[in-house]
């Protein structure tokens, strides 16, 4: 490769792959981040009845215990062996969210712990019914804790989403491999895809920041935080390795 | 009237005996003091008595009603009978306002309107007219003390428990509660109050109860209570903590 077309980058970045790339991207996101939070809230639920606490465990134990890239070709290659033919996208959105609900669990188990029995008595001798209680007090309270590691998920999920090259699904990443192999232009292609990823993972920093500025119980007297601390913040997330 | 009537109270957590028998009377208006040494049952006394907490034996009537065992019934028996924590247990996502018209609007179904216009009133009440908009982190431990106060009043309860509400304050703001406490008191309010506070049972009590060892040992009017003649383990216990 002789030389880097800034051109061709743009080029590449607004031809109608990409942005399909770059929406598939984000779908997945999307939807394997909420059936993450769906199953997530479900085993912490089910963490605290006795009967459904062994369940709960072997789901963590399972998921957590194999690497994500294993369930999803599992899911993809596995499955249809047993008469269950999925959609590359189901099956990205499937591996990804139940993966990601082994690691939700946790957040959403901490986030109801921290609401803690004192305004769940207070709550009661008023009069609410069980599941007034909940509605009323212990999921708002517990809200504003999971909001800011629930947002750190989502922002990794974006980027775990390029996995699901692998099962053939047409994100962002798969997109920018078949441009390059058919041009031998790698660093545009690369670079096309890595701008929509920075593109979208700088915007869902700053639509969480929003959401944590506006659940923060005092936004009148807080000030929205300076960018350059979002940016910090964004590249400290966690980088778990899955 | 008679509000409230326990018989026999039985209460055990595995094999410690908490509650060994505890009777109770209580008049409409009146204002009972519960005192006793630490963990001798007055909080599983009073527990027990809202139905957060089931006895094991005896039986509870309020307002001429058995509620010993209300099963589904008992949230709406505690909508009637308030209660105020050692540690205010304000709900920390809602203003004061919204923490008084919350039970209000979701349980009795009041309209908003009208939720909030009569949470500013108790909010007045027990004199915080202009910290509506607070939230419990902004506010001192009296002024959540008296915010969890109105929020109790806020369901029109016909009798309310206390359970050491100036116990986790600042020695100056435990004057501010008591003071709400005694005026509702005046009122007419019907009350049992655990508390330490001698001062508070001899100005607005009516009677005060000692409990020891989950048996209630010694009752008696409040004048009585605190002059000549009393039980000496009663003696020995108000000279230790008025020491
Ligand atoms: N949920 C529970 N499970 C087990 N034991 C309990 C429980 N609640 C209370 N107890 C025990 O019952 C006894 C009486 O407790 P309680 O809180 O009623 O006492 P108390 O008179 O309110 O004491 P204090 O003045 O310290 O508040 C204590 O020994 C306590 O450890
Ligand atoms: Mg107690």
């Amino acid at each position: 490769m002789g030389f880097v077309s800034p051109g061709l980058v743009l080029h590449y970045a607004l031809s109608r792959p990409f942005l399909d790339g770059a929406l598939m991207t984000l779908l997945i996101s999307i939807a394997a981040l909420a059936l993450g939070m769906l199953v997530g809230l479900a085993v912490a639920l089910a963490q605290k009845l006795r009967f459904l606490r062994l369940a709960a465990i072997f789901y963590l134990w399972l998921f957590r215990g194999t690497p994500v890239m294993f369930q999803l070709i599992f899911v993809f290659s596995v499955l249809p062996a047993f008469g269950i033919v999925l959609s590359g996208f189901t099956c990205a959105v499937l591996a990804l969210g139940l993966n990601e609900g082994a690691y939700m669990a946790e957040i959403m188990r901490s986030g109801l712990e921290a609401v803690g029995r004192g305004p769940v008595l207070a709550a009661r001798a008023l009069g609410m019914r069980e599941n007034q209680v909940m509605r009323h007090v212990v999921l708002p309270q517990a809200l504003r804790i999971v909001v800011p590691p629930i947002g750190n998920q989502f922002i990794g999920m974006l980027k775990l989403s390029a996995l699901v090259s692998v099962i053939a699904v047409p994100e962002l990443l798969l997109i920018a491999e078949r441009t390059a192999s058919a041009t031998f232009r790698y660093l545009e292609a690369l670079a096309a895809a890595g701008i929509y990823y920075l593109v979208l993972t700088t915007f869902f920093m700053l639509v969480q920041a929003v959401i944590e500025w506006r659940l923060s119980r005092r936004r009148r007297r807080i000030a929205f935080p300076a960018l350059t601390q979002l940016l910090l913040r964004a590249t400290a997330d966690t980088g778990r390795t899955r | 009237m008679v509000v409230l009537e326990a018989r026999g109270l039985k209460k055990s957590f595995g094999v410690l005996e908490v509650l060994k028998g505890v009777d109770l009377t209580l008049a409409r208006g009146e204002c009972l003091v519960l005192v006793g040494p630490s963990g001798s049952g007055k909080s599983t006394l009073l527990r027990c008595l809202n139905l957060l907490e089931a006895v094991d034996s005896g039986r509870i009537l309020f307002a001429g009603e058995e509620i010993t065992n209300a099963g589904r019934r008992a949230p709406e028996i505690r909508r009637r009978i308030g209660m105020v924590f050692q540690n205010f247990e304000l709900f920390s996502h809602l203003s004061a306002l919204d923490n008084i018209a919350l039970a209000p609007r979701r349980v009795k179904k009041e309209p908003p309107a009208r939720a909030r216009a009569r949470a500013q009133a108790l909010l007045e009440k027990v004199h915080l007219p202009d910290k509506a908009d607070a939230f419990p982190d902004e506010l001192s431990g009296g002024q959540q003390q008296r915010v969890a106060i109105a929020r109790a009043l806020a369901m029109e309860p016909a009798l309310m428990l206390f359970d050491e509400p100036t116990s986790a304050l600042d020695p100056e703001t435990v004057g501010e509660v008591l003071q709400v406490m005694q005026e509702l008191s005046e009122e007419g309010m019907t009350s049992i109050v655990v508390t330490h506070e001698m001062g508070f049972a001899r100005r607005a009590a009516h009677r005060v109860m000692f409990m020891e060892a989950g048996e209630a040992i010694h009752e008696a009017c409040s004048a009585d209570f605190f002059g000549p003649g009393v039980p000496e383990r009663v003696a020995r216990f108000l000279g230790r903590i008025a020491a």
